[in-house]
């Protein structure tokens, strides 16, 4: 009796450190060899075949296909340059430049991955549609409400995230964060 | 107590293992990865255009909806496959993925630096039959070997604007990928 008793309960412990420790790194998303600059953070280690297990585990759970490297890197930002989460009723300013890339996407979704409707229909902007200032450095404002110049619209959701794609770029595996990739800052100024 | 605590480390160092067999297992268990999403909808070795991403419905989630984008869904078993997509005047691309949705190669058109990205996809057994001479006289033809016997090719065009986006699509109906022999006399 004592035996079963103790045989249960260690099966039970395991079962619980083991598909709980399963359920965290998924959630949470546990992945080797990040690249992060500023709020951004990219694993452009995903986009190849030395994708380790988590990453291709949590890949398989969200069902999306990754940037391959030969295409281009996918920088993800869920907060700002303080650490602040990014909050769909504030208003929030991406400003700077980018690293060299022949063309870049800025895209807004929501935790789970989709876009978020809007009254104006812009899910995110292309490198080419963006208005700049004569040095090449542009701004965008995230708000829930319309602002002047590039307006991403946020919809009003709670939390979203922020994916800056940069297609046929050097930054890949071998990229250390530095001067050479520099990021837009992300700065939240206020919230209604 | 001294029992307890040893069945409880063994529990946990136990506990280790089933966590690591289940990350790794996760991809060939999963019923809503990219590749089984696609399966519904894309039949074997043709192109098939996605719908643009909107708010209620996306193929997948995270795509990038300043792109236009096909899939071919393939299968190496019956023999290699052709490829080719057309370049648009902005940036197109080529991915390969494996059957657990590993990205193993891309292209885009300026690595490819012709009007029309054409590449053969095989397996590497298949490449290995190939006969050396054809493989010299078609130098410029560029081979990709696949890992896996089925996987995925995602064809990206991007439109710069949104008035763009027609010119895009045009370009996803006109990729293909067919299934091509191996020449039988040469084996």
């Amino acid at each position: 009796m004592r035996l079963l008793l103790g045989s249960l309960f260690a099966l039970i412990v395991a079962a619980v450190v083991g598909l709980g420790a399963t359920y965290l790194a998924l959630t949470r998303g546990a992945a080797f060899g990040p690249l992060t600059i500023g709020s951004w953070t990219a694993w452009p280690k995903n986009g190849t075949t030395d994708a380790d297990p988590y990453v291709r585990a949590s890949i398989a759970r969200i069902g999306r296909l990754p940037t391959a490297v030969g295409d281009g890197v996918s920088f993800t930002a869920q907060a700002d340059d303080n650490g602040r989460p990014l909050d769909g009723r504030c208003d929030v300013l991406i400003a700077g430049i980018t690293p060299a890339a022949r063309f870049w996407t800025l895209t807004l979704y929501n935790a789970d991955g989709e876009l978020v409707a809007n009254s104006i229909n812009r899910s995110g902007f292309t490198s080419q549609e963006i208005v700049r200032h004569a040095d090449g450095a542009f701004e965008i404002v995230v708000a829930p409400r319309a602002r002047g110049g590039n307006w991403l619209p946020t919809g009003g959701v709670e939390r979203y995230i922020l994916l800056l794609r940069l297609y046929d770029t050097a930054v890949g595996v071998s990229t250390k964060a530095g001067r050479e990739v520099p990021m837009p800052s992300v700065t939240v100024k206020g919230c209604s | 107590m001294i029992r307890w605590l040893l069945l409880f480390l063994g529990g946990a160092l136990l506990g280790g293992i089933v966590h690591l067999t289940t990350i790794i297992i996760l991809p060939r268990m999963a019923t809503q990865d990219a590749y089984s999403r696609l399966a519904r909808t894309a039949s074997i070795n043709t192109v098939v255009p996605l719908p643009a991403p909107a708010p209620e419905s996306a193929t997948m989630p995270f795509m990038d909806p300043a792109f236009a984008s096909a899939v071919c869904r393939y299968d190496l078993s019956q023999g290699p496959l052709k490829l080719s997509v057309p370049v648009s005047l902005a940036y197109t691309s080529v991915s390969f993925y494996t059957r657990y949705d590993v990205a193993y190669y891309a292209i885009n058109d300026r690595a490819a630096g012709r009007r029309v990205i054409e590449l053969d996809l095989m397996t590497t057994d298949q490449h290995n039959q190939m006969p050396e001479e054809e493989d010299v006289t078609a130098a410029d033809r560029l081979i990709v070997e696949s890992p896996t016997v089925t996987g995925l090719i995602a064809f990206r065009a991007l439109a710069p604007e949104p008035g763009l986006m027609p010119m895009a699509q045009s370009i996803m109906a006109a990729a293909k990928c067919t299934r091509t022999e191996i020449p039988q006399a040469m084996r």
